[in-house]
């Protein structure tokens, strides 16, 4: 009997995931999904609302506790033993709020205390001086805007020199030159550091730019994976937004499995 | 080490949120105040017409001060959680490398100082005004206090499990709990004075136990360790259930993906 493909795993996978349901009540959020995420890769998660991106990303952040399936995230097995992962991994959401009363300052030195960042106030420079906030570190974080926010969420993110970052819509509420700088700082820290991403976005020019991979996501299955450009050429589109678009609006049908 | 770091840093969180919020300060020192000064006069009035209360002048108002003690510290384990969902921030600190128990040991921390905190500047006003001194219990008013620390430890715990359990819709337990069981901790009374069938629940908690000590000393001029011993028995017992229900609880929240949708 051969192995399913997706139990080989090599060296270089961060992200192992096999079989992986959830199920809220009668409402099935995640259905059987299987994929592998590579050291070193940028990959979009992609999907309408719905689809089960976030579902996805809380459980392979242990957030969540799948009803069936097994997910590995840096070799650990993140249902039993996910704080050996924590540590390297992080994570960035406009759904997911810091304190609003604490300072930016406060709040990114609590985050360093954590991680166990080492030398935490030449890191929060850094990171304020990159993501382009430091005349913002003695403001309440609640007083900033809602653009000021996603990028200290950022930096909250970056805080630990993570191997591998979930992102759940990283420029959301940034305008666009501020947008394009996150990304060009993503890119720029995922080609120095050799860090794995995996990106949840609606922001189709986002996905191309940063992206090396794409996972398309409907009704809590994956049901096509590629490269953007690849994917373009596949659906016979000139944007990946209409792709996007063939997916979402597809009637439903037996699903395709996963091609890695 | 990377434990103590991370129930420092969490400490650290709660106190830059305390240090910079005037409310919260007033709240936290503002009703011991008020309850001292209430039950300072009644305590007065009472001394006059009661031979109980003249023979143990301040019975009363140690036994405000160490029910303060108990429902401070719970408030400061429960409101704890309260202020993450409250901040819609629970996602984050659980995606941390903070564990589940580092979060309640940082909260435990947090409520011994928001009660010091909250209690001084009332034994204070209980010396001016009253020429009462709670330090007047001696010794055995470190084993009270320490049992009544404990005792609001475990009732947090179980408050903030029910909020994990079933949501905001039961935070308000988190001011309730403390009113709900002062009629059985015998605050103010012997255990005697309950109804035999009553009796034995009072005495399943470790508040009747240290308010019956409390009593010995200030009413009879006697500590018995006894008391004290049962208290912290129970205490033991309690902390080890509480835990083991925050810990269904809190893997019913990760079941439940509670975690990312409380405080929206």
């Amino acid at each position: 009997m051969s192995a399913h493909p997706d139990t080989i795993i090599s060296p270089n996978t961060i992200i192992s995931v096999r079989g992986l349901t959830k199920r809220f009540g009668d409402s099935l959020a995640v259905d059987d999904i299987a994929f592998t995420v590579a050291e070193g890769s940028i990959t979009g998660l992609l999907g309408g609302n719905g689809a089960g991106k976030t579902t996805t990303i809380a459980m392979l952040l242990g957030m969540l506790i799948p009803t069936a399936g097994a997910i590995r995230v840096l070799g650990v097995d993140m249902v039993a033993h996910r704080h050996r992962a924590l540590p390297h991994m992080n994570f960035a959401s406009p759904y997911v709020d810091l304190p609003h009363r604490l300072t930016v300052a406060e709040n990114l030195s609590v985050y360093a205390g954590l991680y166990g960042v080492g030398r935490p106030r030449q890191r929060i420079a850094e990171l304020a001086e990159a993501l382009d906030f430091v005349q913002m570190l003695k403001r309440d974080y609640g007083n900033l805007s809602a653009g000021q926010k996603t990028r200290v969420s950022l930096a909250k993110a970056l805080i630990n020199r993570p191997r591998l970052l979930l992102l759940d819509e990283p420029t959301a509420s940034l305008d666009p030159d501020s947008a394009d700088r996150i990304r060009r700082y993503l890119r720029d820290y995922a080609r120095e550091s050799g860090a794995t991403m995996l990106i949840a976005s609606h922001n189709m020019i986002e996905v191309e730019r940063l992206c090396d991979d794409l996972l398309m996501m409907r009704r809590g299955r994956i049901v096509d994976r590629g490269a953007p450009a690849g994917l373009i050429a596949r659906y016979g589109r000139r944007y990946l937004e209409e792709v996007f678009l063939d997916i979402a609006r597809a009637e439903p049908t037996a699903p395709a499995e996963a091609r890695p | 080490m990377s434990s103590l770091r991370r129930i420092w840093a969490m400490v650290m969180r709660y106190w830059y949120l305390l240090r910079r919020s005037v409310p919260r300060i007033i709240d936290m020192v503002s009703w011991p105040i008020v309850d001292v000064v209430m039950w300072g006069f009644l305590s007065q009035f009472l001394a006059g017409n009661s031979t109980f209360i003249a023979k143990a002048g301040g019975v009363l108002l140690a036994g405000m001060f160490l029910w303060d003690v108990m429902s401070r510290s719970q408030l400061g384990v429960s409101v704890g959680l309260l202020e993450e969902v409250w901040a819609r921030h629970l996602g984050h600190i659980f995606v941390s490398p903070l564990r589940a128990w580092e979060w309640l040991a940082a909260l435990m921390a947090m409520s011994i100082f928001r009660t010091a905190a909250g209690l001084a500047p009332a034994i204070l006003v209980a010396m001016a005004l009253y020429h009462f001194s709670l330090f007047d219990l001696g010794l055995p008013l470190a084993g009270f206090v320490a049992c009544l620390l404990v005792m609001g430890w475990w009732l947090g715990i179980l408050v903030v499990a029910a909020i994990l359990r079933w949501g905001q819709g039961a935070e308000n337990l988190a001011w309730a709990a403390p009113f709900v069981l002062s009629p059985l901790g015998a605050v103010y009374y012997p255990v005697s004075t309950l109804p035999p069938w009553l009796k034995p629940v009072a005495l399943a908690l470790p508040a009747a136990h240290v308010f019956e000590g409390m009593r010995g000393v200030m009413v009879d001029r006697v500590f018995k360790p006894g008391e004290l011993i049962d208290a912290a028995l129970l205490n033991l017992v309690y902390l080890a259930v509480a835990s083991l229900v925050f810990l269904w609880a809190f893997r019913g929240a990760r079941m439940q993906g509670k975690m990312l949708q409380m405080g929206e």
